[in-house]
């Protein structure tokens, strides 16, 4: 079979299980999309910016755990999707970027719509590739694919100058089954001597506790470690990558950690004596202050990446591997062993526990006569029973999603944790309900992040994605008035959303349901009324509490027994 | 401490610029670096030399395992192994002098490559302690331009580093 170089694209993407991709065309990628017109296997979506293109495929890859597909042109389509690259590349999500270049031989001469995207894209990608031959096009392209989904996954570029897509210029087509590549061996398998070790200072804890993270999500080992943790009976904490790995509903689940974590899960990372991270990074959101960090734990750490052991803490047992095969093996010894930890002890450490939950670091005013963010939140998750799609963009609407939303399952909860990218909530829902058109999804968002890509509204009508729009509308930017509150007496620099949209009518003028709720007695019957709407995107603007703050915080500096609570208490 | 990182990568126009970008993007010291195809002409070498603590140089090692073009890579300072680096230096050869610096250039075993009324080009080849020995002795008031290549290191015995 001879191609072009735009149908060797298209049979590698309908080899690789592509459904859909995601661009823009432009003047670099026009054979390409010529190429796209005459197929039907790769369903091709339009979205109306680059950045949108790549949120929309990482909403798709992380509800899916297959990789994402964009397609954007040379020049400013790239540097475009430069955002939405990083965003996966931060939150190690599998994507393969196609990215057209201008002619091999106008390379390096400033022509028109051109940028060194491979120049650009380095820092940001698990690895790009600038083709350079028609022949070697197909074998580039499996290798991007097993790059971006194999070992740690992360975003792949390839770079296409468009004389190789030339129509007329086709070359035998015959794509690879597996990939050789001498320099490239992700780690598989754990160091059953170490899995050992790990096991041995597991059983021997007196105050355990689990960490885990978005790798457990994205190496789909939720079961095994449900499996681990409720063998052992120990109290476990997620990140907000790794929220519904774990059940949110189980007694087990002490909820999110890190900087607006509960006071439960902060404190006894604190207390505790062994401390069993999988598939997690101790970033510095999670951490706090990293000298005050843990302090009487021996830990244990999981992870795929050897980079990522030791980076910021250093750790007692390293255990480099696949989530799933470790936490497997971990199970399997603990069932053979008889040993556990002493039982009277375990009894203790939870009862301390709960000493913390009675804390109710999540409490806010439920009688509040103005919408109350994190009720809306609630709301959603009753009308939802908890089984929706919640993507969302960044700030505090974002964390209040994470603590208020209660995520049972893993790759429900899709959110920009690693580079916090405003604007992601709206095109990865696109992506996510792509794939899942079946599912309720809603993107929780606020009035400043929603406008960063608020344009995708039009994409929304144009693929019938009925994605319900949840706009906690504060009229400011919430989480830096928050910081600003705290930290600069209140002086609000710039963070104030002045001369607003209209919502509703901005909805209404792309097709769409909008809606304005701005009493607390509403919440309930209008996200009733949005969900029932099953065929509409429905854009949901609350009006909510300018005041209200993210609570329980860890501020910089500051380590996890040092939380600033809610000074809001419940009436006794 | 200084380590020398020996690493073998893709010969492929970008890796270098991957493996530049890295030191940068993450902090890293970088005191020199060194590449150039090896006599399998898919593969280059590259000398890398840094300053760091244990911990920093772990950082360092694993990340350029990350690298996707990065074949392999050894760090030196923990084998026995040797260092060279050539260096060009131009300096003022005048007088007197210029017979000294004729004694000095033979007890360092360097070479003189070129010779003006008033100049000398010498060639030094060793590790850096024997070029900073050299350049102390010239003495700065006399040097007119110093080039180095950057050190490349190779170890001792029959280890090596190959793919």
């Amino acid at each position: 079979m001879e191609l072009s170089g735009g149908e060797v694209l298209m049979e590698a993407l309908k080899e690789e299980g592509v459904e859909y991709i995601f661009g823009y065309p432009g003047g670099a990628v026009l054979h390409i999309y010529d190429a796209l017109y005459q197929q039907n296997s790769v369903k091709h979506i339009l979205v109306r910016h680059e950045q949108a293109a790549t949120h929309a495929a990482d909403g798709y890859a992380r509800s899916t755990g297959k990789p994402g597909v964009v397609l954007v042109t040379s020049g400013p389509g790239a540097t475009n999707a430069v955002t939405g690259i990083a965003t996966a590349f931060l939150d190690s999500i599998p994507m393969v970027v196609i990215s057209g270049q201008v002619p091999s031989r106008l390379i390096g001469s400033d022509a028109f719509q051109e940028v060194d995207c491979v120049g650009i894209t380095r820092p940001c990608v698990k690895h790009n590739f600038l083709v350079d031959s028609l022949e070697n096009f197909a074998s580039t392209i499996k290798k991007a694919f097993h790059v971006a989904t194999s070992g740690r996954p992360g975003p792949v570029l390839v770079d296409i100058p468009k004389d190789l897509t030339t129509p007329d210029i086709k070359v035998p087509f015959e794509y690879p089954d597996h990939v050789e590549m001498r320099s490239y061996s992700p780690p598989e398998l754990g160091h059953p001597g170490q899995i050992r070790k790990a096991v041995d200072l597991i059983l021997s804890a007196k105050r355990p506790m689990i960490y885990s993270g978005g790798g457990v999500v994205l190496g789909d080992a939720s079961e095994q470690l449900c499996a681990l943790t409720r063998e052992l009976g120990f109290p476990i904490t997620q990140t907000l990558m790794g929220l519904g790995a774990f059940p949110a509903s189980d007694k087990q689940n002490i909820g999110m950690l890190g900087m607006h974590g509960t006071y439960e899960a902060n404190m006894a990372m604190h207390e505790c004596d062994v401390l069993v991270a999988i598939g997690a990074r101790f970033d510095d959101r999670i951490t706090g202050e990293i000298e005050k960090f843990c302090p009487y734990a021996k830990i244990v750490h999981v992870d795929i990446d050897p980079a990522s052991i030791s980076k910021n803490v250093v750790v007692d047992v390293p255990i480099v591997g696949h989530v799933s095969q470790v936490l497997d093996a971990m199970v399997a010894l603990v069932r053979e062993s008889s040993r556990r930890p002493e039982q009277a002890e375990l009894d203790s450490w939870w009862a301390q526990i709960k000493k913390w939950q009675d804390e109710d670091s999540l409490g806010y005013d439920k009688t509040a006569d103005i919408i109350k963010p994190q009720a809306v939140v609630e709301s959603l998750w009753r009308a939802t029973k908890g089984d929706a799609y919640i993507t969302s963009d960044v700030g505090q609407h974002q964390m209040w999603a994470a603590q208020f939303y209660g995520f049972d399952k893993p790759r429900r909860w899709i959110n920009s944790g690693g580079l916090g990218t405003m604007g992601f909530g709206l095109p990865s829902a696109i992506g996510v309900q792509l794939a899942h058109p079946e599912a309720t999804v809603a993107c929780i968002t606020g009035e400043a992040s929603i406008q960063m890509c608020i344009q995708e509204l039009s994409t929304c009508l144009q693929y019938n994605t009925p994605i319900k729009i949840i706009n906690l509308n504060n009229r400011y930017m919430g989480m830096v008035r928050q910081w600003q509150e705290f930290g600069y007496e209140k002086r609000y620099s710039h963070s104030y959303m002045d001369a607003l949209p209209d919502f509703v009518k901005l909805a209404e003028s792309y097709g769409h349901v909008g809606m304005r709720i701005d009493k607390p007695g509403d919440v309930d019957d209008a996200i009733k009324e949005a969900l029932s709407l099953t065929d509409r995107t429905v854009f949901m603007d609350f009006i909510t509490d300018q005041s209200e703050n993210v609570y329980p915080m860890i501020e910089a500096g500051k380590g996890h027994h040092e939380m600033r609570l809610n000074p809001w208490k419940e009436p006794a | 401490m200084r380590h020398v990182i020996s690493v073998l990568l893709e010969n492929e126009s970008g890796a270098l610029s991957r493996v530049s970008g890295l030191f940068s993007a993450r902090g890293y010291n970088i005191e020199s670096l060194t590449v150039a195809p090896t006599n399998d002409p898919t593969l280059s070498r590259m000398t890398i030399v840094t300053i760091g603590s244990e911990r920093r140089i772990e950082q360092i090692i694993k990340q350029l395992n990350k690298l996707v073009d990065v074949v392999r890579l050894t760090d030196l300072t923990e084998v026995q192994f040797i260092e060279r680096e050539i260096m060009m230096v131009k300096v003022r050869a005048v007088g007197e002098g210029r017979e000294e610096l004729k004694r000095m250039t033979d007890i360092f075993r360097g070479r003189i490559l070129d010779v003006t009324e008033s100049s000398y080009v010498i060639e030094l080849t060793g590790d850096d302690h024997k070029i900073a020995a050299f350049l102390d002795t010239l003495g700065a008031e006399n040097i007119i331009e110093v080039v180095r290549s950057g050190a490349t290191g190779i170890a001792r015995g029959e280890k090596s580093l190959k793919v």
